[in-house]
């Protein structure tokens, strides 16, 4: 709302800002218990991110219209963090009922991960971002989007590195989440690089 | 009035938003409801909930559905007790036949590193898979076990250990014979045998009696001296290595004397040592 007319090129931008300059797990930090929980293995980090991108794109707009038409006119933002989680929570259970009607394939791929997305701070951090960044409708949508697949991208990457853990020789006291804890830093670190890019 | 407001309103707000989404989830959960058997449930809770993979299943979940179905049989759980078997029969309206006897995991191979040569020496990745990639394993012996330990690191009960020999060990109280590392082994070097089995060949080489001599102290030859030996005739030779009918065989302390294992040129027929 603080821009009245948005470019291609601004919505570009939005997305690189979303992808990368604002990345929600390794700028953020937000949502690191998916980060380290489903980036042991490929097939899972990527079922997770599907997810995410799913909800995360429906819930957003959602969680804006709950904000400007709710929340705004009768003056109690403050109840904002139980409004959302309330939206989210519901419109996950939603999904899954109808994807376990629609779908059977598609509920023993993704089904295990939505309740795992409901109580996913990188979803709620996501929606209280777009009300922050005084977001309009559609750059509500953009964003949401777009943080999705930065929380994709990183998912990935560390997927991928945490699948060579397995054959690396890491001293005992280093194993598994310490060493995950390490790798995440280094990797936010590297995005740092980013920032300036867009806002 | 502000007060009244400033109390009333989020009450109003809050209340109808969760009114409203529990109409809308409670008239979904009836439109998009799915028939789901309970037996599914039920079973799955009877099952071992380990989900090793024993049973052929991707899970105990996946079994739990295949009994329903129809397609795996009610005692396909390695690790459910009798009675839980008992329980799923009586659900899915059958009977069962007697408890089979338990087997567990026995490592076929005695070659430590002193005993059985080497070709070249191994420097990769700390996995028998891999190290079985390169020119087909650092052993000479192109059966036995490379030792380092992937079956260890793969089974899910924590019944496998790496003795100080570089060979693993099995605890027969903690395994369940799931055969996970049967499956993992590139070299199919751990066998599921029968727990009451006592006398066994730990030697996986079927490779002629003069290559074994050359590359391994303590292989099995397949010289047929044990079953020359063997009263029970329990002894059968399987092109170069002997095999133990756990059937026929009475065990070392019975009255042939283990005469099996004395009369053996290289000490490849063992008493089974828990």
């Amino acid at each position: 709302m603080e821009q009245e007319v948005w470019s291609f090129s601004d919505y570009l931008l939005l997305i690189v800002s979303g992808v990368l300059v604002n990345n929600i797990l390794l700028i953020r930090f937000l949502g690191n218990c998916p980060f380290l929980g489903v980036s042991k293995r490929m097939d899972t980090a990527v079922g997770m991110t599907f997810g995410v991108i799913f909800v995360l794109t429906c819930v957003g707009p959602i969680t804006w219209f709950v904000e400007h038409y709710l929340l705004v006119p009768f003056d109690i933002v403050y109840l904002e963090t139980l409004a959302f989680i309330l939206t989210i929570a519901v419109f996950v259970q939603l999904v899954e009922f109808v994807i376990k009607k629609m779908s059977p394939a598609l509920y023993r791929g993704l089904g295990i991960y939505l309740p795992l997305i409901t109580t996913n701070c990188c979803i709620l951090g996501t929606c209280f971002y777009n009300i922050r960044f005084k977001f309009g409708f559609i750059p509500t949508i953009i964003f949401s989007f777009a943080s999705a697949l930065g929380f994709g991208l990183a998912l990935i990457i560390m997927a991928g590195i945490r699948e060579r853990f397995h054959y690396a020789r890491i001293p005992k006291c280093f194993q598994d989440t310490s060493i995950g804890l390490i790798t995440a830093g280094l990797i936010g670190l590297s995005f740092y690089a980013f920032a300036g890019l867009a806002k | 009035m502000e007060v009244l407001k400033a109390t009333i309103y989020p009450v109003i707000v809050m209340g109808g938003l969760a009114a409203l989404f529990a109409l809308g989830l409670g008239i979904a959960a009836r439109v998009f409801y799915v028939y789901v058997d309970p037996r599914i449930g039920q079973i799955e809770e009877l099952l071992g909930g380990a989900n090793c993979g024993g049973c052929g299943y991707a899970g105990c979940s996946d079994c739990a559905e295949a009994i329903v179905a129809g397609k795996a049989p009610v005692n396909a759980c390695i690790l459910a007790p009798m009675e839980n078997i008992k329980k799923i029969a009586e659900i899915m309206g059958v009977t069962v036949e007697e408890e089979e006897e338990k087997k567990v995991a026995r490592i076929m191979c005695r070659g430590t590193p002193e005993k059985a040569k080497r070709r070249f020496q191994y420097m990769g990745i700390d996995d028998c898979r891999a190290a079985a990639l390169v020119a087909g394993g650092d052993k000479d012996c192109e059966y036995g076990c490379l030792g380092y330990g992937t079956c260890v690191k793969s089974c899910p009960f924590g019944a496998m250990s790496m003795g100080r020999d570089g060979l693993p060990r099995v605890d027969e109280e903690k395994c369940v014979g799931c055969g996970t590392c049967v499956r993992v082994c590139p070299r199919g070097v751990p066998h599921l045998l029968p727990v009451s089995q006592k006398v066994y060949v730990p030697c996986n080489s079927h490779d002629a009696g003069k290559i074994v001599k050359a590359i391994c102290e303590v292989g099995c030859q397949g010289c047929g001296i044990c079953r020359k030996n063997c009263p029970e005739k329990a002894i059968i030779i399987d092109k170069f290595l002997s095999i133990v009918d756990p059937k026929k065989c009475i065990g070392p302390d019975a009255s042939c004397g283990g005469k099996c294992m004395d009369k053996c040129p290289t000490g490849a027929i063992q008493r089974v040592v828990a």
